[in-house]
């Protein structure tokens, strides 16, 4: 238990000399912690009912009673700000983990079998050479405008720069000596797939991941404000946006806010994916 | 080298056969079928019978896919449904305005990122360094969308030095179509500035440690040419991918920029066709981006045998 506690005690230490001398990362990592806890708790922080109509508080400008100001129904722009940052944090991380696990999967397939290479590179090769917000409303379109189709087609898209990074890594790794110590003592390849390559790609794949949350957000709100994304009714920052563009000029606050709501977001996920990349590559330091 | 070309070559025949395929699939895996999407739910059974009969639909898809693969190698991409004309036609009539906005916005962006990289791997950990290290992560956060909407009301709402939206009437002048793209341009460039500056400074930082920089030092180089002529002129590979790279996934954020500011381009009618469901254009737009990709990316292979004489194969 002592020792428990003592190591624990550790490696908060630990994070805090890190976090420390590594400002960039810290100043990501407290914005993302602030927006991650101001949505997920939005109803505790949410002065109003987000979908509260009233229409004699309509365009009211930001101020003491509405931090954020009012749209065109009167309803709080902060509470829908924190309200639809639920949505949008949602659809980017359900849209990261969707290419995670299948990028991982092919990455590894690909990186460690070479006669499925040959397939699996050119695919993703193709893949990748459609721009994203294309071949996202490509697939929106096929699949129909949901959430959920919003999530599988950034999946989809986002899939081939994971599977990239982990077939080349698996590459390297599967020719280490420890690998063809662990095949000549008969363990089984899942085995060595999960416990020797994998898990030495776990850094690699979470700050890819990380690059891949804020590209996610950035084209979902793309999409939604296109039109082909997440229905008007759902309040995300990207249909917040695309409500308020009629009123640009006469209610500013209505794009503003939820403009700078993704910047911020997607700004904390930058920060943190670089700050873990230099933490765990210092020889990229000095690169980028 | 001559085996090096023939290889690449092959590659990108090879990666441009998977695009193909993959827009075949993209378009039939909607669930239900494509003709009663298309046409929407007031068609007749006897319209739907026709449209599938038109596209082909009733045959297997392997013989589906071999007359796409015929239609493709002759450069027949299908026709518009909604337009009456064939895909290529309408993609040609729209990529005027897309041409000069990829082309403003990559010279933009690199106007801005080329100084400022080169001045902040020179000058690394300054402040200045930092402040522009700031902006390129600013830039490269911003939805192109909202900017758009922050310069629209600025510059030509309050200002009225641009025009809000569009591209100008057919009888307008060629200087008058390009005063309406300066704002979309303006857009679209600081926002893909962003990778170019991090290269820039990222490749410049790679070779200002290099012995040979020391040795033109040495010999009593003034710090310019030192700069420009040794260090970037070495640095300049990463950075050429780069922008070329950039130029291909313009056609991403042109999309948005278009839509946003009214410009009849390449995006907009992409956008207009998702909205309509006219299948053959989202096809033969998917299939002409991702080919202008791959081909930019063999281009720029291939110029890295012309510009830097150690890439020998």
């Amino acid at each position: 238990m002592a020792v428990s506690v003592a190591a624990r005690s550790t490696r908060t230490a630990g994070i805090a000399k890190i976090l420390r001398e590594r400002k960039p990362l810290a100043l990501g990592a407290a914005l993302l912690l602030i927006i991650v806890v101001l949505c997920v708790f939005a109803p505790l922080f949410a002065p109003y009912d987000p979908n509260k109509l009233s229409i004699a508080n309509r365009l009211i400008a930001p101020g003491a009673d509405h931090l954020f100001g009012t749209d065109e129904f009167g309803r709080d722009v902060f509470a829908r700000a924190i309200y639809a940052g639920r949505t949008s944090l949602m659809i980017g991380a359900a849209a990261t983990i969707f290419a995670s696990v299948i990028g991982i999967a092919l990455g590894l397939v690909a990186g460690f079998f070479r006669r499925t290479d040959v397939v699996i590179a050119r695919v993703i090769d193709a893949m990748m050479a459609f721009p994203d917000i294309l071949l996202a409303i490509a697939l929106v379109a096929a699949l129909g405008p949901s959430a959920a189709t919003v999530i599988v087609a950034l999946g989809i898209v986002y899939t081939p720069r994971l599977a990239r990074i982990v077939r080349a890594s698996t590459f390297v790794i599967r020719e280490l000596p420890y690998v063809e110590a662990a095949r000549a003592l008969g363990v089984p390849t899942w085995r060595i797939l999960y416990r020797h390559v994998l898990r030495n790609l776990l850094s690699v794949i979470m700050v890819q991941a990380t690059f891949i949350f804020a590209y996610a957000m950035l084209a979902e709100a793309s999409l939604t404000f296109l039109g082909v994304g997440v229905s008007p009714d759902i309040p995300t920052w990207g249909t917040m946006i695309s409500a308020g563009r009629q009123y640009v000029g006469q209610a500013d606050w209505m794009t503003v806010f939820p403009g700078l709501a993704i910047i911020l977001s997607v700004m904390s996920l930058q920060l943190v994916g670089d700050g873990l990349r230099d933490l765990l590559d210092p020889r990229l330091r000095k690169d980028l | 080298m001559a085996s090096y070309v023939l290889k690449r070559f092959t590659g990108m025949i090879v990666v441009l056969f998977v695009v193909a395929t993959i827009v075949f699939v993209i378009v039939r895996i909607a669930p239900g079928d494509p003709a009663a999407v298309m046409l929407g739910p007031d068609a007749t059974p006897s319209d739907i019978a026709a449209l599938r009969d038109r596209l082909g639909l009733n045959q297997p898809l392997l013989v589906q896919f071999g007359v796409y693969l015929g239609q493709i190698l002759t450069g027949d991409l299908g026709d518009s449904i909604f337009l009456n004309m064939p895909v290529l036609t309408a993609l040609g009539q729209r990529a005027e305005p897309t041409f000069f906005l990829t082309l403003f916005s990559i010279l933009i962006a690199t106007v801005i990122a080329l100084p400022i990289g080169i001045l902040s791997a020179y000058h690394r950990g300054s402040l200045f360094d930092q402040a522009s290290t700031t902006l390129a992560m600013f830039a490269a956060s911003v939805p192109s969308f909202w900017l758009a909407l922050i310069l629209i009301q600025v510059f030509a709402v309050r200002l009225g030095w641009f025009p809000v939206a569009g591209y100008g009437g057919p009888d307008t002048t060629l200087l008058e179509r390009l005063h309406h793209l300066v704002l979309p341009a303006v857009t679209l460039g600081v926002v893909s500035s962003a990778l170019i500056l991090r290269f820039t400074r990222a490749s410049m930082l790679d070779v200002l440690d290099d012995d040979y920089i020391r040795t033109a030092r040495s010999k009593g180089m003034a710090e310019t040419p030192v700069i420009l002529k040794h260090a970037f002129k070495n640095a300049l590979i990463p950075i050429l991918t780069v922008i070329g790279i950039t130029a291909a996934l313009l056609i991403s954020g042109a999309i948005v920029t278009e839509t946003v500011f009214g410009l009849p381009g390449v995006g907009n009618l992409v956008v207009s066709a998702v909205m309509r469901r006219d299948y053959p254009v989202i096809q033969g737009a998917l299939l002409v981006v991702a080919a202008l990709y791959v081909l930019i990316n063999f281009a720029i292979d291939m110029l890295y045998l012309v510009i830097d004489p150690r890439v020998r194969f």
